[in-house]
């Protein structure tokens, strides 16, 4: 491959954790001198392939090869002597040593067995001048923003390594000055010849920095492209599925009777959340919700819930004014939730299915009005027998199931509180093709039965199929409401992807 | 229930504790031999229900803590505090009824601090207790002004010293709040509830639960309980020793849980066996007295048996020799 000029490449790399293909013959070629993204929505394995680029994972096949011969990465340090650094979201580095220790620590300028403090500070501070940052090496890490602590951060990896930088997610937590200053110094890195992976779930600096963008998608690579020759809207079609069928809607009949208004949102929105949308719910409709990861989507879920309560605009619930300022609130006005994040706030891993069935009925009823435990069996096998729910035992904890189950078992949860709106937050992600089918069945027999529900997903043709409306996200902003027979994925793809001077008909 | 009963003479805790009577048998014959006197039971056996019962109250508390992922480590201070004030107040001339109310009520007020530090402040809840852990002693000693408050109120006496059907009074009433505390959360939702929040705290928060209510709660119960123990130890000895009553004890408390089967980690609970692991302790250190041993050895043998007990309960063993089974119903799941 001696032809692409690969410092870094990866060939049909492969990871498996348990059951579950994390990759799935991966390639991956990165050159000198560019500046190549990495593109992918979450659990499309981005992080699991820098994690075998670095040396903290093994691959299970595949090999990874720097200057066109083949190595093995033992572990990170191990990457580091073939000149692969990396550079974390959170800044890894000590707040309370100086500038200067935490530049050179581990391999200190010595004199006569001590660190010569002299020296060091001279050679930290030759070396910020490189990268146009003047403050006293002396000072305390910590004492700087994040910005220059990542600037730190990236100065170190590179006068270890020299050859690969690996920027995961620099600028999550910069503003967009300190965004800008980060891009200046890695486009001089660029110049200087360092080949760079950029890590980012924001488009715009997707545009603003890389040359070319690689996009993975449930382990699988998508595409390696040029991005000159690339509009957002094609980005957002690899990353979303570019084998979506661009066909119509199924009909759904809008029920927009407006004796039928089950919620009316007004201005409604939370600081650093999301900002104010009106959205009215209808009974028996389901509003799809679409966007990229980090658009707000989870935001609004949970301000609608109360789980991050809003802290502008109204709501009225049947026509009657109404304030959620925290989940039971929610809960008591017939709302159910089943979030994103299964496993860190869905399921209760260590307790039953039983128990996880029944708990949110159980905290409706309150504190004194226990269901014993034989009508806790009979609840939670009614639902599980409804929803098909694989599990050897009523008793087992929730935490045996497979992920698709664990999702009917919420789902189950708030179906037991005979809720009038259900929030599902990407209710099929990650489970088995046959979970998935009997999660959208259960979605279309609940819309009939006359529930209102708020779907978030990013599989568009999903959410085409069984939404009357769809809301798009971008930016924390409801930027888009498509309604009608004509909305496809690809009308939704250009939604997300809009941006004002792009505009799609 | 009946199935239940036999499920539950098999666990590792009873018999733990039998073992450790029948070893404390071994080493001293008269260990069982239990005499009557004066109206009520006398004999090694029986000191080991009467000597257990302040560890025990306090594990009961304790139980609820650490359900929810919590720890108290406040409880040996709190029975400084609430001492202090029982003592103090019978000997200022209050009658005993309104001094044991009066130390109830601050045991709860201690609990609802470490509660609103824990699940208001969203304080760590080993930082959270820790502080009133060091504060305590120092509020117990301006409370009886450093002195140790003696008192010859018979009925305060009676609650530490006294029997009930030859009983100790003191088992008696750790006998008493098992039940009631063990029926308050089985009974209700709240044990769920607590289990819910040991488990997953934020999932537990979006399924509808008052997660803040409950774990203020469960402190306050923890102080209760402490201020219960406090009473109990200050009316056997007959004073309140702001330096010495509880001390340490807060670290058998969370043992004895820890031996009950409760995870430091939250989750499943079960008051009863934390009980019987606060009887284990005791059990161990009152064999080691009786027997001979010099006492210093007391500390390497309770370690050594602690060690034993965490073994027969860790997953590994359990997996491997088939020796019991911790969840019969999880275990023929897989």
């Amino acid at each position: 491959m001696a032809d692409n000029n690969y410092v870094l490449e990866a060939r049909g790399v492969l990871k498996i954790f348990g059951n579950h293909v994390a990759l799935d013959g991966v390639d991956f070629g990165l050159r000198s001198g560019e500046v190549h993204a990495l593109l992918g929505e979450n659990g499309a394995g981005k992080s699991t392939l820098i994690k075998i680029l670095t040396g903290a994972y093994q691959p299970d096949g595949g090999g990874i090869y720097v200057d066109g011969a083949k190595v093995s990465l033992d572990n990170p340090l191990h990457a580091q002597t073939f000149g692969i650094g990396t550079v974390y979201q959170e800044v890894n580095l000590l707040p309370n040593r100086s500038v200067a220790e935490n530049l050179f620590l581990g391999h200190q300028p010595r004199r006569f067995g001590f660190v010569d403090f002299r020296k060091m500070e001279a050679d930290a501070r030759a070396l910020l001048a490189i990268y146009d940052l003047h403050i006293d090496p002396a000072s305390e890490l910590g004492t700087h923003s994040v910005a220059v602590q990542q600037i730190v951060a990236i100065a170190r990896a590179v006068q270890l390594s020299g050859k690969v930088l690996i920027l995961d997610e620099p600028t999550a937590s910069l503003d967009r000055n300190e965004v800008e200053r980060l891009f200046e110094v890695v486009r001089g890195l660029k110049a200087r010849g360092l080949a760079i992976i950029f890590i980012t779930h924001f488009l715009d600096q997707v545009f603003a920095l890389a040359d070319r963008v690689t996009v993975l998608r449930n382990g699988k690579l998508v595409d390696t492209r040029q991005l000159d020759a690339l509009s957002r809207t094609d980005v957002v079609r690899l990353m979303l599925g570019k084998d979506i069928a661009f066909s119509g809607a199924t009909d759904v009949e809008p029920s927009e009777n407006p004796d039928e208004v089950l919620l009316e949102f007004k201005g409604y929105g939370r600081k650093r959340g999301v900002l104010p949308f009106d959205l009215t719910i209808h009974k028996g409709e389901v509003v799809g919700v679409a966007g990229l990861l980090g658009s707000g989507r989870t935001e609004m879920a949970r301000i609608m819930f109360g789980a991050d309560p809003a802290d502008q605009g109204t709501l009225s619930v049947n026509g009657k004014p109404t304030a959620i300022r925290k989940t039971t609130d929610a809960i008591k006005h017939g709302f159910g939730f089943c979030p994103e994040d299964r496993k860190a706030e869905g399921i209760l891993g260590d307790l039953s299915v039983r128990e996880n069935i029944v708990i949110a009925l159980q905290g409706k009823l309150g504190w004194f009005k226990a269901l014993n435990r034989d009508e806790q069996l009979e609840i939670a096998g009614r639902f599980g027998e409804a929803m098909d729910i694989r599990a050897a035992s009523l008793d087992m904890p929730v935490k045996l199931l497979s992920g698709g189950n664990q999702q009917k078992v919420i789902l189950s949860r708030w179906l037991a509180t005979d809720p009038a709106f259900l929030i599902l937050d990407e209710p099929t992600r990650g489970i088995d093709v046959g979970a998935h089918a009997e999660i959208v069945r259960t979605i279309n027999r609940l819309r009939e039965d006359g529930m209102a529900m708020l779907v978030i997903s990013s599989e568009l043709d999903e959410v085409v199929a069984y939404s009357s409306r769809i809301v798009v996200m971008r930016d924390r902003e409801m930027v888009a409401e498509l309604r009608g027979k004509n909305i496809n994925p690809g009308v939704i793809v250009q939604a997300i992807a809009n941006h004002p001077d792009e505009a799609v008909a | 229930m009946k199935r239940l009963h036999l499920e539950r003479l098999a666990n590792p805790q009873l018999l733990a504790l039998v073992a450790v009577l029948l070893i404390n048998w071994a080493l001293f014959p008269n260990f069982f031999r239990i005499s009557w006197q004066d109206g009520r039971l006398f004999g090694s056996f029986i000191d080991v229900l009467n000597r257990g019962a302040p560890v025990a109250i306090l594990a009961i508390g304790m139980t609820g803590v650490i359900a929810t992922k919590g720890v108290d480590l406040s409880v040996g201070a709190i029975m400084a505090v609430c001492g202090a004030v029982a003592a103090t107040m019978v000997v200022a001339g209050y009658p005993t009824p309104i001094a044991v109310v009066a130390a109830l009520a601050v045991g709860i007020a201690c609990g609802l601090w470490n509660g609103f530090l824990v699940a208001i402040l969203d304080i760590q809840p080993i930082v959270a207790t820790l502080v009133l852990m060091v504060a305590g002693r120092g509020i117990a000693q301006l409370i009886t002004e450093g002195s140790i408050v003696t008192f010859n109120e018979p009925s305060l006496i009676f609650i530490g010293t006294g029997s009930f059907l030859g009983f100790p009074m003191a088992a008696v009433i750790a006998l008493v709040l098992m039940i009631l505390v063990t029926l308050l959360v089985r009974r209700t939702a709240i044990g769920l509830f607590i289990q819910a929040i040991g488990v997953n705290r934020a999932a537990a928060s979006l399924a509808g639960i008052h997660s803040r209510m409950l774990l203020v709660l469960v402190y306050a119960l923890s102080g209760f309980c402490a201020a219960i123990a406090g009473i109990i130890v200050a009316a056997d000895i007959r004073g309140a020793d702001a330096n010495n009553s509880g001390l340490w004890l807060e670290l058998d408390a969370i043992l004895a849980v820890v031996i009950g089967g409760t995870s430091l980690l939250g989750g499943k609970f079960s008051i009863p066996l934390a009980v019987v692991g606060a009887l284990i302790i005791q059990a161990m250190n009152t064999g080691i007295l009786v027997s001979g041993f010099r006492p210093e050895f007391n500390l390497i043998v309770k370690a050594g048996m602690i060690i034993l007990i965490l073994m027969l309960q860790s997953p590994l063993v359990g997996n491997a020799a088939g020796f019991f089974k911790r969840d019969t119903r999880q275990a023929g799941s897989k």
